[in-house]
């Protein structure tokens, strides 16, 4: 276990400087590293809630007086108890981070905890009483749960593979750093009109979904190779999807904030506040027009000079150091796989990546084993990969979109040993980009708003599809599934979404086909009918099995769905004689 | 007699809106529409004038009247409305209004009073039933914030700053 030192510096004559400082092994770990303001602000933002907790036990503060409070520290009233939904801003944390969090589930909730698409965690049983304690646990460790719901600004997310993908244009973790402060309990725009979501991406493939937030910032280089953001606004699933609207083509770094700050207080003025269905800004892009809403931001923007905040050169300086790479050896590519057992061959497959440097590969934490509900991690697993990273992986562990984990930085020399360990931990299903790396939300069993529950179905299509083989045969397929309109679980991006439906009291899923988030953001396309819960994985069966009649050599499934059309897969998703799997 | 949080003090309110019982001719707030409606009235008033904005309304439409204005109160439904975060901001930095800049509504309260400092507020008209110590208090919950504020309430450390 992590102790923080407390060790006397020398500072100015006659006076006595103490700094923290952790043990040597971190002290190098590429990620932001709170100072005493970000330390100071957390902790009396727990001393805000402890009070207002305080305030509404006590019957001073209403239950609406208290939800948009409650709401800003993360924590839902839900079916069966509050949940807490922790920060891990841009999905990075460090080992002893990590290991806090699974003390937390340990000690307030039910020993396991649910790792979110937009890289956080979730707490199911936590007592309201107990939140503050929690909270107050949190900021020893420099996390919060901070802005993580309500009508505010978000968490900021990324691409999980920052920093090591090959051909990345920059490391966007500074930035959204930079983002992340600078929207934490922001005087201007804490009380939005609705929630607001900005990804940040820095390689040409787009694994942040960022076309889908309201704001998506893509870092790329201008005419004289200097860093700046394409700016996309509008973006959004829920019940109207969109795919964001290009409204700037280069934006110098130092204008960053002032040009959020343009672009929200233009939705902070004009955006509706009649009809919660239609307070997001997509909406108000959409009613304006994305030519006239550019407009309105450039001239607020220009206006605003002088009175927004300024991104010197040394502050983008100093964050960005915060995130230098590690200290990598110096060794070669080899393959791992050679003479090992075909397990571990299949694990290093389709759960490694290419990383940047040599040697090394980036290694999934698969959070989707068959019989599990996807993105739930036990308190002994997170324990498991925070002693692991410790090992392997520099200390730092992230969280992924697709609710896995992701051990960014390990040399190919150990990759045997880990899988080892994972395996032993039941973290290794080899199936990353496969079907059954599926996202959902939690559903009907936990959330209040879910109109249909999406764990069983997740575990019928992990039984239906138990044969990695066959998994393997059909390569890359990615299905996404929300038990309501709202989309948490990013049903209209999946290659096949599947949305759960009320029907009369009774649970139906309907089935959409050709949705994409990776570079080439689509929508999917409604395939029919809806069907009954017992039919979905015998659905999702019938359908695969037409794209592996009808695929060309080696074509994926996304591209032989736009390819074909849907015409194919309609006639057989709901064909009476479903053929075997 | 209304108490107000004004400049970080309790303190009396020496101000009356247009319709209360007690409205007197020394200082009375009166809202936008009614000053746009009858123009010659208000041009002859002779006490001194605050105007009062409803949270649709645009702070620009008021750039010529700021002269003669002493105090612009801004209107907070309820506390989710936030609209008037951004009136109160314009005001200060970019109308450069220096009078008294005050929240007004349901939407006031002692967990409010901090944002609304920081984006250039310096009176409160609590709504009916909240403790004004404790709202007082509220003022300096934080000593530090990220952005850029009000020069009316600097926390003691602050990240980014305006040019």
């Amino acid at each position: 276990m992590l102790h923080t030192l407390i060790t006397p510096e020398r500072g100015a004559p006659n006076h006595t400087v103490f700094r923290r400082r952790e043990p040597r092994e971190y002290s190098r770990s590429g990620m932001y590293r709170y100072d005493e303001l970000d330390q100071a602000f957390v902790e009396e933002r727990v001393a805000e809630f402890r009070d207002q907790t305080r305030r509404h036990l006590a019957g001073e503060l209403s239950e609406d007086e208290f939800r948009p409070l409650r709401l800003r520290n993360g924590l839902y009233i839900q079916r069966h108890a509050p949940m807490l939904r922790i920060a891990i801003p841009y999905g990075l944390l460090r080992a002893p981070q990590l290991r806090k969090l699974a003390g937390l589930t340990r000690r307030y909730d039910r020993g396991y905890g649910h790792f979110t698409t937009r890289q956080n965690l979730q707490l199911n049983w936590p007592a309201l009483a107990d939140v503050p304690d929690i909270l107050a646990e949190l900021a020893t460790v420099q996390m919060h749960a901070i802005q993580t719901s309500g009508n505010c600004v978000r968490n900021v997310t990324v691409d999980h593979m920052a920093g090591i993908a090959p051909g990345e244009i920059d490391d966007p973790r500074p930035y959204c750093e930079i983002v992340r402060q600078w929207a934490t309990l922001h005087p201007e725009f804490t009380y939005l009109p609705r929630k607001f979501k900005i990804a940040i991406t820095g390689s040409s493939e787009d694994r942040a979904a960022s076309e889908v937030h309201d704001i998506g910032l893509h870092l790329k280089r201008g005419a004289d190779g200097e860093l700046g953001f394409a700016v996309l606004v509008g973006g959004g699933l829920g019940r109207a999807p969109v795919i964001g609207a290009p409204i700037r083509e280069f934006l110098p770094l130092g204008e960053l904030l002032g040009y959020l700050e343009a672009i929200l207080r233009v939705y902070n003025r004009h955006g509706r506040r009649d009809n919660i269905h239609k307070a997001r800004i997509k909406v108000l892009v959409r009613s304006l027009g994305a030519a006239r809403f550019r407009d309105e931001v450039e001239a607020e923007w220009h206006a605003g000079r002088g009175s927004a905040p300024v991104l010197t050169p040394a502050d983008v300086e100093r964050m960005r150091g915060f995130f230098r790479p590690p200290s990598y050896r110096t060794l070669a590519d080899r393959d791992p796989a050679a003479g090992r057992e075909p397990r571990f061959a299949a694990w290093y497959r389709y759960n490694t990546r290419a990383h940047r440097v040599p040697g090394y590969r980036a290694v999934f934490v698969s959070l989707k084993a068959h019989g599990g509900n996807p993105g739930d991690a036990t308190a002994e697993q997170m324990e498991a990969v925070a002693d692991l990273a410790e090992r392997v992986s520099f200390g730092l562990i992230r969280t992924t979109h697709n609710q896995n984990l992701l051990l960014a930085d390990v040399s190919q020399d150990r990759l045997y040993e880990v899988w080892r360990e994972l395996d032993a931990q039941e973290l290794a299903t080899p199936n990353i980009g496969t079907l059954t790396d599926l996202i959902a939300c939690p559903g009907l069993d936990f959330c209040s708003l879910a109109n249909a529950g999406t764990l069983g179905v997740a575990h019928d299509i992990q039984r239906h599809f138990d044969d990695l083989d066959y998994l393997y045969d059909l390569g890359n397929i990615e299905i996404k599934m929300s038990g309501c309109m709202n989309a948490c679980g990013h049903h209209h991006v999946g290659h096949i979404g599947i949305l759960g439906v009320d029907k009369h009291g009774d649970e139906w899923y309907q089935i959409s086909l050709g949705g994409s988030a990776n570079g080439f953001t689509a929508l999917g396309e409604v395939i029919g009918p809806s069907v009954p819960k017992h039919e979905v994985a015998a659905t999702i069966g019938r359908i695969v099995e037409v794209y592996r009649t009808v695929r060309a050599e080696d074509e994926p499934f996304i591209e032989t769905v736009r390819r074909v059309g849907l015409g194919p897969f309609r006639a057989g998703a709901y064909a009476l004689h479903p053929q075997a799997a | 007699m209304r108490y107000i949080l004004k400049r970080r003090e309790i303190v009396a309110d020496d101000w009356t809106h247009l319709g209360e019982a007690a409205a007197g001719d020394a200082a009375l707030i009166v809202p936008l529409r009614d000053l746009r409606a009858d123009a010659v009235r208000w041009t002859a008033w002779r006490g001194r004038l605050g105007v009062r904005l409803a949270p649709a309304d645009a702070p620009e439409d008021l750039a010529t009247d700021l002269p003669r204005l002493d105090l612009v109160a801004i209107e907070f439904p309820n506390a989710g409305d936030g609209r008037g975060y951004s009136q109160g901001r314009l005001l200060r930095t970019r109308l450069g209004f220096q009078g008294e800049l005050r929240a007004v509504g349901a939407g006031v309260k002692q967990d409010q009073v901090f944002l609304l400092a920081r984006c250039g507020f310096d009176s409160m008209e609590l709504a009916p039933g909240e403790d004004l110590e404790a709202a007082r208090s509220a003022l300096t919950r934080y000593t530090v914030a990220y952005q850029p504020g009000s020069a009316g309430l600097h926390p003691g450390r602050q990240r980014f700053f305006a040019s």
